[in-house]
């Protein structure tokens, strides 16, 4: 489980927003800076949001928040959003050096949203579609019963309205504080897509990093078009216990996006600028429409 | 004490902490049998009796953790020697029809009862260091997943019904793992199993590693021994990123709810199966007779079921699992 290297690498961007103090100090001005954690470029907050949140220097993609996300993919004011009355429960009053309830009090206020998940409905270039965009600062993304209940609950709407599906991963895995209760989210969630696969509708399932564990090991991968963003890191276990356990270093692009195309896992790598395009067309070429006559175009 | 338990201390020189007690009153049992003194008799008789309170009272106290070493005892059954005990004419078949062929997961066809033919899927953790090599200590690489899913569909092909024995550390987190793809093996294996058209029983005889094990465990009916673990991550690894420590990892075990008594009383499985005392490595054929009466007693209540209600059944079942408010 690569948990703990992702909490690792956020703990390290903690400092994200805030410029180093030799360079400038005071907290009016750190606000209007954020340091590209990739080549150090410091970029003015309004120009990095203006490029999507890209560095403008070396295309570095910070990641996003679910918001942000949604907002970047769809047609301004179509957004509809379902499921927000399911809500975390502790099914196993879990306690390790916090309380899970007391996790999830802070992670709501953190990030601004009720969960690890935010679905609903919208327009794409005018097409309908379902949409559900996992949310990093929600305890590192990871899946617990709302994430899985949220994702079952948004194929049947999709099957219902007959909508495509896209799921947009961002999760270090499994929520470790529900137990098994978490792991059973992957079947549940796996076996929902395929009723959406039977009714014939489209799931693209795109992977931004971090995408790990049990999510990467679920809906994730079951996309029948799969998308990652530049060099977005996604697998199944975290290259420190893959380190540990073969005692050999990793190749430099390990768990890369590229790499995973490399490797046959993934369709294709899109920049963040040109996936809305990219997921209207997709959409657009797998509507079903009356059977078309194909127009003849030789003698 | 039965003369297999004898048998079983000598041939395993491997003691549990918490079986220590147990171990040196055997031995005092023993000398004492062996001295003939005249009169010891019930000295032996009292210590006999001591031995089986004791062993009670251990057996029946035990902490997840302590669970946890049972399920992970060395001894402890694996699949290939539950097939020989769970029916007849056990034929294993072999590989991913893709180049490879995965020796932590073995497969095959059993007769369970005469007449009654099942496809057998199972974790294999190997007996002795060489074998353990071999299959890779029961952690399957993707190739191993694709070689389920190939016996899964065949098994619906025929029409028999899919028994898996799960007992798995997880899926194996390797460099290789990683560039064919085991996110998407045991996503792909997920999603098979829950579509199946066919009776599935899925029995944790061990260790039920995260998704590792539930790739094998889309099931309609969940079964656990007594003294099997399931859980979403090894207490060791929750430990190190939740506790910072893997020293907590007792206080994981239990934070977690992975005995077979708390999923069910969670609603996550559907029933225990009894283990022979002290666990089921002290008696293979008692544990196995225990694992099959369980298993013919659920393929029974699934067969007013037809394909497709079996299918709608599983769904059903994995759709309903979560805890949330609203
Ligand atoms: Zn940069």
């Amino acid at each position: 489980m690569g948990l703990k290297d992702l909490f690792k690498l956020k703990r390290s961007r903690k400092g994200l927003g805030v410029p180093p103090k030799e360079i400038i100090s005071g907290e009016e001005i750190s606000e209007l800076w954020t340091q590209c954690k990739s080549c150090n470029t410091m970029i003015y907050n309004n120009d990095l949001k203006k490029n999507l949140m890209i560095c403008p220097k070396c295309e570095h993609h910070f990641r996003i928040s679910s918001y942000e996300r949604i907002e970047q993919l769809i047609d301004a004011g179509t957004w509809e959003e379902v499921n927000c009355s399911i809500e975390t429960d502790d099914p196993l009053k879990f306690h390790d050096l916090k309380s899970y309830a007391d996790r999830v009090e802070a992670a709501k206020k953190t990030s601004g949203t009720t969960e690890a998940i935010i679905t609903g409905t919208a327009k794409i270039k005018g097409y309908d579609f379902a949409l559900g965009v996992m949310e990093f600062s929600f305890l590192g993304g990871s899946m617990g019963s709302v994430v899985g209940e949220r994702i079952a609950r948004l194929c049947e709407i999709a099957i219902e309205n007959k909508f495509p599906l896209v799921l947009v991963s961002s999760s270090g895995g499994a929520r470790m504080h529900e137990g098994l209760f978490s792991l059973m989210q992957m079947a549940k969630t796996s076996s929902s897509l395929a009723k959406l696969r039977d009714n014939n509708l489209l799931f693209i399932s795109l992977l931004a990093d971090p995408t790990y564990g049990g999510v990467s090991a679920s809906f994730a991968t079951l996309g029948d078009i799969i998308i990652a963003e530049p060099k977005a890191k996604i697998g199944f276990a975290g290259p420190r216990v893959i380190e540990e356990t073969i005692r050999q270093k990793l190749p430099k692009n390990f768990q890369t996006a590229e790499y995973l195309l490399e490797h046959g896992q993934l369709d294709m790598v899109v920049h963040r600028k040109d996936l809305k395009n990219k997921l209207a067309q997709l959409i657009k070429m797998h509507v079903q429409m009356p059977k078309p006559e194909f127009v003849e175009t030789g003698n | 004490m039965s003369s297999n338990e004898k048998k079983m201390k000598k041939n395993s020189n491997f003691v549990l902490e918490f079986e220590k007690p147990l171990g040196s009153l055997l031995e005092k049992i023993d000398e004492l049998e062996e001295s003939n003194v005249e009169g010891c008799e019930d000295v032996i008789e009292r210590l006999k009796k001591e031995f089986k309170e004791l062993k009670e009272r251990i057996y029946t106290n035990l902490q997840p953790h302590q669970r946890l070493q049972i399920a992970r005892h060395p001894d402890r059954p694996y699949s290939l020697d539950y097939v020989k005990e769970l029916g007849t004419n056990w034929i294993e078949l072999h590989g991913d029809r893709s180049g490879s062929d995965d020796g932590a997961i073995v497969g095959g066809l059993l007769e369970l009862t005469e007449g009654q033919t099942v496809v057998v899927v199972g974790n294999e953790k190997g007996r002795g260091i060489k074998e353990k090599q071999k299959r890779n200590f029961g952690m399957p690489q993707p190739w191993g997943y694709e070689k389920a899913m190939r016996l899964f569909k065949h098994a619906e092909t025929f029409n028999l019904p899919i028994i898996t024995l799960i007992d798995t550390p997880g899926a194996y987190p390797g460099l290789e793992a990683e560039a064919k793809g085991q996110s998407i093996a045991i996503a792909r294996s997920i999603q098979l199993m829950s579509t199946l058209k066919v009776p599935i029983i899925a029995v944790i005889t061990g260790e039920g590693g995260s998704g590792g094990a539930l790739a094998l465990g889309v099931a309609n009916r969940v079964l656990m021994l007594e003294h099997s673990v399931y859980s979403v991550i090894s207490p060791e690894g929750c430990a190190a990123i939740l506790w910072r420590t893997r020293e907590k990892s007792s206080e994981a075990a239990t934070a977690l709810r992975i005995t077979a008594k708390e999923l069910l009383d969670l609603g996550l499985i559907d029933e225990i199966i009894t283990e022979p005392s002290g666990g089921a490595h002290k008696n293979y054929q008692s544990s196995a007779t225990n694992i099959k009466e369980s298993i013919l007693r659920h393929l029974n209540q699934l067969k007013g079921f037809s394909l497709e209600e079996l299918q709608e059944d599983r769904m059903k079942k994995f759709r309903h699992f979560g805890a949330f408010i609203g």
